[in-house]
């Protein structure tokens, strides 16, 4: 089955207003960004629709790219048939067959927009539905609830024929709805809330914490890894690596073992927000998830948020385990995130960690370190790489392959 | 020197040679240690598994990287009647398979299980009926090879496939050595579970295989290590996998131009060759198309073969794994064609990097050959 188009639909975006072009711009250069490898495919917008023109290119990759596409509500292929009864009649047949290649309930909906095209809209969903019929078995029109609506769009350069909808990743375009970073660890959660974050339209920078020789290369090119899986869903992520090491074995020296991490979380919020604030990024992001380990109770959240005025978005606050799983396999990171390498947040983890820390004790904790240094030491001390989708090992693995 | 015994093995692309030596000196590192070394090693090995399985058309937790056809061969036939023998001890094979599968079969007979082998036609063909007609309730697995790699013949694996799509508790394995880049074929359309390839059939350094495990659970051969999703223990060879990845992608990149070459080329010698009195072409005329078989009434085939080899050119008599113990050809016999025949047999096989003038060559040298063996034949036996 041979098609030449495909239609974008971007249902949440149409309501925005003013706002309209700009993400219609946003979405455009997204989806050309995504099919950068098919140079042969053209994107283009008129009369307030997009397409994707294949030129050639498969459609089945093509479908595949778009589906993990922000913004997209659905998308169709079309074929586009030239101004003839006869001639369109046909290709709807053939749609149907590939849509419905089992039988089933079908409507078709003529749109004639071009007034010099003969036969009427309402003649014309009559005669269409009638060919289709006479040459497909275990057919069966419902107007009302079909499985498949054929659409015919009758315009003055050309006909349009389309019939499965495909859905699409919903949301808004990625780089319309300002930076964020995300505290991006190994794990499986913060990929998956950094994926929500992106899902409202928001450019995600990446910051991880490096606690060496205490975590190891592998961990880091586990977190590249996940970040390179994450920039395929909304472009480039720059990853800010953090030299922990001197902040946590202060703390690991200072601080009684069971409120560690949570003084350990109150200095990666404090570095990720001097981070965010100097790349002049206006939120942070973290996987937390209410109640779910020890440090992500009310009570550890009330104590550890106090470092921070700026807004910490949580995406996953309400979810279960087992939800986020099903967002880290959706998107593919859950594979690499249960990779067995140590990380910063479990090298010194005590046997008992408090469910219930107390601010004021901990801030009394605190206040023997001195705090402002190991931040800013920890901020300057940060190498940043722009994650590309394809990582410096990669390339050359597939030099050698 | 004109190489045209690529069924025995091929000579390895220079550019695959480069990805193993790079690989043996770069990523040294054991894929399983916990250290950047060890990481960037399993990373490629990783990719490799990636890239073989996407070629394949399967997922690639299932392709198990082997020493070769003959350890993956063992694997699904002696695995697959093992993990299953609570389920039944009865194996569908035929008589035209390499060694690796019929001595593993062997094996499991001599320890109880019962083998039913499929003999060919005339043409080396088996028929799915056959298959079908051999089914029993405690069938658990068939193994058939696609490419025979005597005579080139192409057996019905899609249409035995197809009938075993009725049986699902039955496995079925393919031999796909001779018909990888030759013969297209779909290991999910054809509804295989098991499928072997081995990597120096397509210009890969020896000791490289998969055993493409889609369905089904096996019992390992190796005990030990967790590798290779536990079927096979052992030190990963990365170098080799990394290299396998490699060459099968170049083989099946030009795959579709380079058969359409080795098929004319393969016309043209049986046009030739069958100009010749006494010679008689073994292969049927649905073949695969590197390979062609052929006797030659009166002449001792060690004879062309060595003569051949003295003007640099290089053809086999029989299967290189049977050819040393001159009892003629096993797969011959079992078509069945006269002893005779089966004795003289003669296989050229092409690979991608055959000409032409290599085919012109040889028939030339062929011409000088028959004309004084024919005349005084004995003067150049051994």
């Amino acid at each position: 089955m041979k098609y030449d188009l495909l239609l974008i639909r971007y249902a949440e975006l149409s309501v925005k207003g003013k706002n309209r072009k700009k993400f219609e711009r946003q979405l455009q250069n997204n989806i050309r960004e995504a099919l950068r490898d098919f140079p042969e495919a053209k994107v283009f917008r008129t009369y307030g629709r997009m397409y994707v023109e294949l030129k050639g290119a498969p459609l089945h990759e093509v479908t595949e790219r778009l589906r993990g596409i922000f913004g997209i509500s659905s998308f169709s292929p079309v074929i586009r048939e030239k101004l003839e009864e006869e001639a369109v009649m046909e290709a709807a047949h053939r749609v149907t067959e590939d849509s419905l290649p089992d039988g089933g309930s079908f409507k078709v909906s003529v749109r004639r927009i071009n007034k010099d095209f003969p036969t009427g809209s309402q003649e014309m969903n009559q005669k269409v539905g009638g060919y289709v019929l006479r040459r497909m078995e275990k057919l069966r029109v419902d107007v009302k609830n079909p499985d498949v609506e054929i659409s015919i769009e009758i315009r003055d350069e050309a006909a349009y024929v389309s019939g499965e909808v495909i859905r699409g990743a919903g949301g808004f375009p990625v780089g319309s709805g300002g930076r964020a970073l995300l505290l991006l660890s190994g794990g499986i959660d913060s990929p998956a809330a950094g994926w929500l974050a992106m899902k409202r339209g928001v450019t995600v920078e990446a910051i991880h914490f490096h606690s060496p020789p205490y975590t190891n290369e592998r961990a880091k090119q586990k977190v590249e890894e996940l970040g390179n899986i994450l920039s395929q869903y909304g472009g480039n992520i720059k990853l800010h690596i953090v030299p922990f090491t001197e902040a946590q074995l202060a703390i690991h020296k200072q601080i009684p073992d069971n409120c560690e991490i949570t003084v350990m979380r109150r200095f990666m919020l404090r570095i990720a927000e001097e981070t965010a604030r100097r790349r002049g990024i206006m939120a942070l992001v973290n996987g937390e998830s209410l109640g779910q380990v020890a440090s992500q109770t009310m009570e550890s959240m009330y104590t550890i948020n106090e470092v921070t005025s700026m807004p910490v978005l949580r995406p996953l606050v309400t979810m279960d385990k087992l939800e986020v799983i099903d967002i880290a396999q959706k998107i593919g990171t859950y594979e690499t995130s249960i990779l067995p390498y140590e990380d910063c947040c479990t090298i010194f983890l005590p046997p008992d960690a408090k469910t219930r820390p107390k601010l004021e004790k901990i801030q009394y904790y605190e206040s023997f370190l001195d705090v402002d240094y190991y931040v800013q030491r920890a901020v300057k001390g940060i190498e940043t790489i722009e994650l590309t989708g394809i990582s410096r090992e990669t390339e050359e693995i597939n030099e050698l392959l | 020197m004109i190489y045209l015994d690529n069924s025995a093995t091929t000579r390895p692309w220079r550019s695959v040679l480069d990805t193993y030596i790079k690989v043996s000196e770069s990523y040294f590192g054991n894929p399983s240690s916990l250290h950047p070394l060890g990481g960037e090693a399993d990373k490629l090995l990783d990719q490799s598994r990636a890239q073989t399985a996407s070629l394949l058309g399967v997922n690639k937790k299932d392709i198990i990287f082997t020493s070769g056809a003959t350890e993956a061969n063992n694997l699904a036939v002696k695995g697959a009647a093992e993990a299953r023998k609570h389920q039944g001890s009865h194996i569908i094979t035929t008589s035209v398979e390499h060694p690796s599968v019929l001595e593993a079969a062997a094996a499991l007979e001599q320890k109880g299980w019962e083998v039913t082998r499929l003999s060919p036609d005339k043409n080396g063909e088996i028929s799915p009926e056959q298959v079908e007609e051999a089914l029993r309730m405690d069938t658990v697995l068939v193994s058939c090879m696609h490419v025979n790699n005597e005579t080139g013949s192409i057996l019905p694996v899609e249409k035995i496939g197809e009938c075993l799509k009725k049986h699902p508790k039955v496995l079925f394995h393919v031999d796909y050595v001779q018909g990888i880049g030759k013969v297209p074929l779909s290991m999910t359309e054809s509804r295989i579970d098991l499928l072997t390839i081995s990597g120096h059939k397509f210009h890969c350094v020896k000791g490289t295989g998969v055993l493409a495990v889609r369905r089904g659970r096996l019992e390992p051969l190796f005990h030990g290590g967790t590798q290779e999703n536990r079927l096979r223990a052992g030190t990963e060879n990365t170098a080799g996998a990394a290299a396998l990845a490699k060459a099968m992608r170049l083989l099946l990149d030009g795959s579709r131009e380079a058969a359409g070459r080795m098929r004319s080329l393969n016309l043209l010698l049986e046009e030739k060759l069958s100009e010749w009195k006494g010679v008689e072409i073994n292969s049927p005329k649905n073949r695969a198309p590197h390979i062609l078989n052929f006797s030659v009434a009166g002449i001792k085939p060690e004879t062309v073969v060595q003569a051949l080899a003295q003007k640099e050119i290089y053809i086999s008599t029989t299967s290189a794994c049977s050819s040393k113990q001159g009892s003629g050809s096993r797969v011959l016999q079992a078509m069945p064609l006269p002893k005779e025949r089966s004795e003289t047999a003669l296989r050229i096989s092409l690979s991608e990097e055959t000409t032409r003038e290599d085919i012109d060559a040889f028939l030339l040298a062929w011409e000088e050959i028959y004309e004084t063996t024919a005349r005084k034949g004995k003067q150049y036996e051994i």
